[in-house]
């Protein structure tokens, strides 16, 4: 049987959807295959959202190189894809003159590694810098070049430009096994249907040990890695300008506090080795350490200010290196797996290196001159922009004039907009993360009823079965059901 | 661009209040901008009765009660825009706001009224550890799916906080079908009226279990159980007191913040302790011109003092764009006296009073920090007291006043504070 | 037989005052800790014939603005009725358009009250 595909990617987080983007340049037949409801559900959308220097990553490892490309490319990829970026800089603070010489290792790796304007700054600096910084900072590292993104944009942005070049995407998904044919083509049998295809791409995140292991008698392991944090308001957004890290200690690692891309605070994360990778629950002790450790790095953060915790979970395993390759003994079958932080940072480079693996196993050619499309046109945000803009939108569409999320200031026409996009949002969850209904101080109490109204008619849905994420997270019981 | 004497932000019971009071002080062009479809606001979705016992003598329903005030206000032509989201209003009083038939419009207002409410803490706000499964609902939009849209968010239910709204939705899903298993309170008293206590859950067998909290919440995609525990004095979990509850329902009622993004875009001065407007003897508020009533200013237990207070807003707006320039430079630099809420009193509103500008009587509305049996509650000007007033109950729950004579207070200048407080004898 | 004392919770007004109602051979002997005439009259009541207003919602058709109108007992029934209340009610659906005090359904329950409109629609 011919394979109907030429790559599947298994995952449409960051990793699998940043690889379907770059093999959407060439003349291809791809299909992305995802468990849950929509793309960035699981490990790239709870994280700390930051775009790493790069001093981090051991030097020579692969980390160390696709996140300083992958930080170099991020914000061409933005203008492309027209997703929110913001390159605040970071800053490694050392809050212990003994610990000064950690702060000069990491500068010496960090220049190692390529990472551009890297320098230390003393206390008087940083307090200029970050007037809120703790009164126990001695110093810092100072990286101009890092930054913070929106998560979901970025990761929407690739698998809507994925789609518009014709890569194919499968929800609900679920992959349940692997298999080299005799033919040499794969067959990926998912929950949904069987896909028969000339090369795979393990992007499954916190699961791609899993398959890897259904193809390799050479195992690997992924350890998820839970990282819990609490988002503040926007009213707290400006309480550091900067991404802070704190330099690790005898007192321990330390979290980052900084500014995110929605304008909120985030603090986090914790820290823990779980064995349950769907354990994305948050934890007394572990909220209870985010509120105690951000003020090793920073002061008075306004804790009152929180409107939500998560957590997420790293793919983490126990070498600390990306696995990307074709898995030996599985010719056609390409690791994206074990990608951890700096993962998101990474996935522009990652897509790239992972694109060119197949391309060269496949022998694909490019799509006719001009048939691709690289750029693509983001979602309109109104918040916290000229009112002249808004108000040329509610000219042209009165739906800009209708207020659902009253928190974030997000219309009927974005809404309508964000459910029919290419792989537009079916859920609560998926509108929120397009366009942040939902995302502000309030947690969608005033205007989840309403998005769920415009899911209803807009998808021509039973209220019954309008979901926050997915088939099994109805958000109402059916009536007189007992 | 558009003028207006008076514009108010909100179209519930305390923007309806202020524009008919500001209207019958003879200040007739007014515009009320309400973000919903409905004038009204959130008393709509409360259809229990025991509203307007005090404005009306009589016990209405929230729909009923909304209904006098916009029936009121549509005798008296006063304009209200509904669908009409404000976006921001200016310490010079440009109210620019958005809705579907004018697009994004600005209008200059000789005062404005703040009255846009308040809205409910989310879960997030507690950091109720778990997972954030489909489920979790504030009561309030609870109540919003069950009373107006008809739909039924769960069967089992387990509610998180006793304030009334929660004990209102306790009956509330229980009358519709659903089984509530029990209310946790944090405290060690209800936030919520006795009355509904009784009404509420009593009458349906629904415990209240105070000094206990929601800890952990199972269920990745829907609500499959919540784990409450004891709580000791400290308000910590107690090791060894969780029960798990298997439920597909968390409900939240666990307190009420006023919504002063706006106020804040204005530069109005904002009360640590209330969150809203830290206002004067006309509930004006640190800009001129600019005043604020109802839950925006600090949350209320009743409607009815929601009219009150909004009617006094609206009149003194009403004043505001009547007076001459000379009058409001005048008022600006008259003396104040600093209302202090001490022993006991959380807060007072006003924070100040000037004796030269007040009416001759004046509301002072205050809430106390815990549950007090048998106390005074006093009233000292600098150091006489002047009022004593034995309370059997008082509690975090219920609003208390106390009401200053001008006279008392312009037969003794030099007074340097008004103190409120709970004295045991 | 003999007294007994019975603590209640006036439910009249938000004030909520604690009472104490002592029954004498089933006859309501005192009413104390009320502060109006309301409460005697509720104290009474509660340990004799307690009474409750119910409200709920009905489905409406052909309403522009409402799906649901809020209803009531237009006085109160007695309490072990509510839920009987409450099925009679489960399959009424009113025709807009409607006004508050539009009588939705008559005599209840056979308690000689009606259930009545809260709401325009």
């Amino acid at each position: 049987m011919e394979a109907a595909y030429d790559v599947v990617v298994i995952g449409a987080g960051v990793s699998g959807c940043a690889v379907a983007r770059e093999l959407s340049r060439y003349d291809a037949r791809v299909c992305v295959v995802e468990r849950e409801e929509d793309v960035c559900c699981g490990t790239s959308k709870a994280n700390s959202a930051i775009v790493h220097a790069g001093f981090d990553a051991q030097t020579g490892s692969l980390m160390a190189k696709l996140n300083v490309e992958g930080n170099e490319l991020m914000w061409e990829l933005a203008e492309d894809l027209d997703f929110k970026v913001r390159r605040c800089g970071s800053l490694v603070v050392c809050t212990d003159e003994q610990s000064r010489p950690g702060l000069d290792d990491l500068l010496a790796r960090g220049k190692a590694n390529g990472v551009p304007d890297l320098r230390i700054i003393e206390r008087d600096e940083l307090k200029e810098m970050e007037p809120n910084i703790s009164d126990a900072a001695v110093c810092a590292l100072w990286a101009p070049s890092a930054g913070i993104v929106d998560v979901f944009g970025l990761n929407i942005a690739l698998a809507e430009n994925a789609a518009q070049n014709g890569v194919e995407f499968v929800f609900n998904a679920e992959v349940s096994d692997v298999a080299r044919q005799g033919d040499g083509t794969w067959l990926v049998k998912t929950s949904v249907r069987d896909l028969r295809t000339r090369c795979v791409v393990n992007a499954a995140g916190v699961y791609s040990d899993v398959i890897h292991n259904m193809v390799s008698d050479d195992k690997i392991q992924i350890i998820p890695r839970k990282g819990e944090y609490m988002l503040l308001d926007t009213t707290a957004g400006s309480h550091v300008s900067h991404t802070i890290f704190m330099l690790p200690t005898k007192m321990g690692k330390g979290i980052l506090v900084s500014p995110t891309a929605h304008g909120n605070l985030l603090v986090g994360p914790t820290a823990s080795d779980v064995e349950d990778p769907e354990s994305t629950d948050t934890t007394v002790e572990g909220l209870a350490e985010v509120a105690s450790k951000c003020a090793l790095t920073v002061k008075d953060v306004p804790l009152r200010e929180v409107i939500t915790s998560f957590a997420g979970l790293r793919a983490h395993q126990p070498g600390h290196e990306f696995i990307i390759g074709e898995v030996e003994g599985a010719p056609g079958f390409v690791d994206c797996a074990a990608i951890e932080s700096p993962g998101l940072t990474s996935c522009p480079a990652i897509g790239r290196m992972v694109a060119d693996i197949v391309s060269s196993l496949l022998g694909l050619v490019d799509k006719p001159d001009g048939s691709w499309v690289a750029k693509r046109k983001g979602f309109v945000t109104l918040e916290g922009e000229p009112l002249d803009v808004w108000a040329n939108l509610a000219k042209r569409d009165k739906a800009y004039g209708n207020v659902i999320c009253r928190c974030r200031h997000v219309t009927e026409a974005q809404i309508v907009d964000a459910i029919h996009r290419p792989l537009g949002a079916r859920s609560l969850d998926g509108v929120k993360r397009r366009v942040t209904a939902g995302m502000g101080r309030c947690q969608g109490g005033f205007c989840s009823p309403k998005v769920m109204e415009i899911l209803e008619r807009e998808l021509g849905m039973e209220p019954e079965d309008v979901t926050k994420s997915g088939p099994g997270s109805e958000l109402l019981v059916q009536e007189g059901g007992e | 661009m558009e003028q207006r004497d008076i514009v108010i932000v909100g179209g519930g019971p305390a923007g309806l209040a202020a524009a008919i009071s500001a209207f019958e002080q003879g200040t007739t062009n007014i515009c009320v901008l309400e973000r919903d479809v409905q004038l009204g606001g959130i008393l709509n979705q409360c259809i229990h009765n025991g509203f307007g016992l005090h404005t009306f003598k009589e016990e209405l329903t929230g729909p009923e009660y909304a209904l006098r005030y916009v029936k009121r206000a549509q005798e008296l032509g006063i304009e209200c825009r509904m669908g009409t989201m404000v976006l921001d209003v200016s310490p010079d009083r440009v109210v620019t706001a958005v809705n579907e038939r004018q697009g994004v419009f600005s209008i200059q207002a000789g005062s404005v009224v703040l009255a846009m409410g308040c809205r409910e803490r989310p879960r997030g706000a507690l950091n109720i550890p778990g997972f954030r499964p489909a489920g979790v609902y504030t009561a309030g939009t609870a109540q919003r799916l069950v009373n107006i849209e008809g739909q039924m968010p769960g069967r089992e239910v387990v509610i998180l906080g006793s304030g009334d709204i929660g004990l209102i939705m306790a009956r509330r899903m229980t009358l519709e079908g659903a089984h509530v298993a029990c209310v946790a309170e944090l405290m060690p008293y209800s936030g919520g009226l006795k009355r509904n206590i009784v009404q509420c859950l009593d009458d349906y067998g629904i415990p209240l279990l105070l000094s206990h909290t929601v800890t952990r919440v199972e269920g990745k995609r829907r609500v499959e159980a919540v784990w409450v525990a004891q709580v000791d004095e400290s308000l910590r979990p107690i090791p060894g007191t969780e029960r798990r509850y298997p439920c597909d329902t968390l409900l939240l009622s666990v307190g009420l913040l006023p919504e002063n993004e706006l106020s804040r875009g204005a530069g109005v001065e904002l009360s640590p302790i209330t969150r809203g407007p830290v206002v004067d003897e006309h509930l004006q508020t640190s800009v001129a011109g600019v005043f604020a009533c109802g839950n925006v200013l600090h949350v209320h237990d009743l409607v009815d003092y929601v009219s009150q207070e909004a009617a006094a807003a609206g009149a003194s707006a009403a004043r505001y764009v009547q007076g001459s320039d000379d009058a409001r430079e005048a008022d600006k630099d008259v003396a104040r006296i600093p209302v202090v809420a001490q022993d006991g009193v959380r807060y007072t509103v006003p924070s100040s009073i000037s004796p030269d500008l007040m009416d001759d009587k004046l509301t002072v509305r205050f809430r106390v920090g815990n549950v007090y049996k048998d106390r005074f509650v006093s009233v000292y000007l600098g150091e006489e007291r002047v009022s004593h007033r034995k309370k059997r109950v008082l509690a975090p729950g219920e609003m208390e006043e106390v009401v200053l004579k001008r006279a008392d207070l312009c037969s003794r200048p030099g007074i340097d504070r008004i103190v409120v407080k709970l004295e045991e004898e | 037989m003999a007294e007994e004392r019975r603590e209640l919770t006036c439910i009249n007004c938000p004030l909520g005052c604690l009472l104490t109602v002592t029954i004498s051979n089933g006859e309501v002997v005192a009413v104390e800790g009320n502060t109006c005439k309301r409460g005697e009259v509720y104290g009474r009541k509660e340990v004799t014939n307690p009474t409750r207003i119910v409200t709920t919602t009905v489905p409406v058709d052909g309403s522009a603005t409402e799906r649901m109108v809020s209803v009531k007992t237009a006085s109160d029934i007695p309490k072990p009725l509510i839920f009987d209340v409450m099925a009679a009610l489960a399959d009424v659906r009113v025709k807009a358009p409607v006004a508050v005090g539009d009588v939705v359904l008559a005599n209840v329950c056979g308690t000689g009250v009606d259930i009545v409109a809260t709401k325009e629609a």
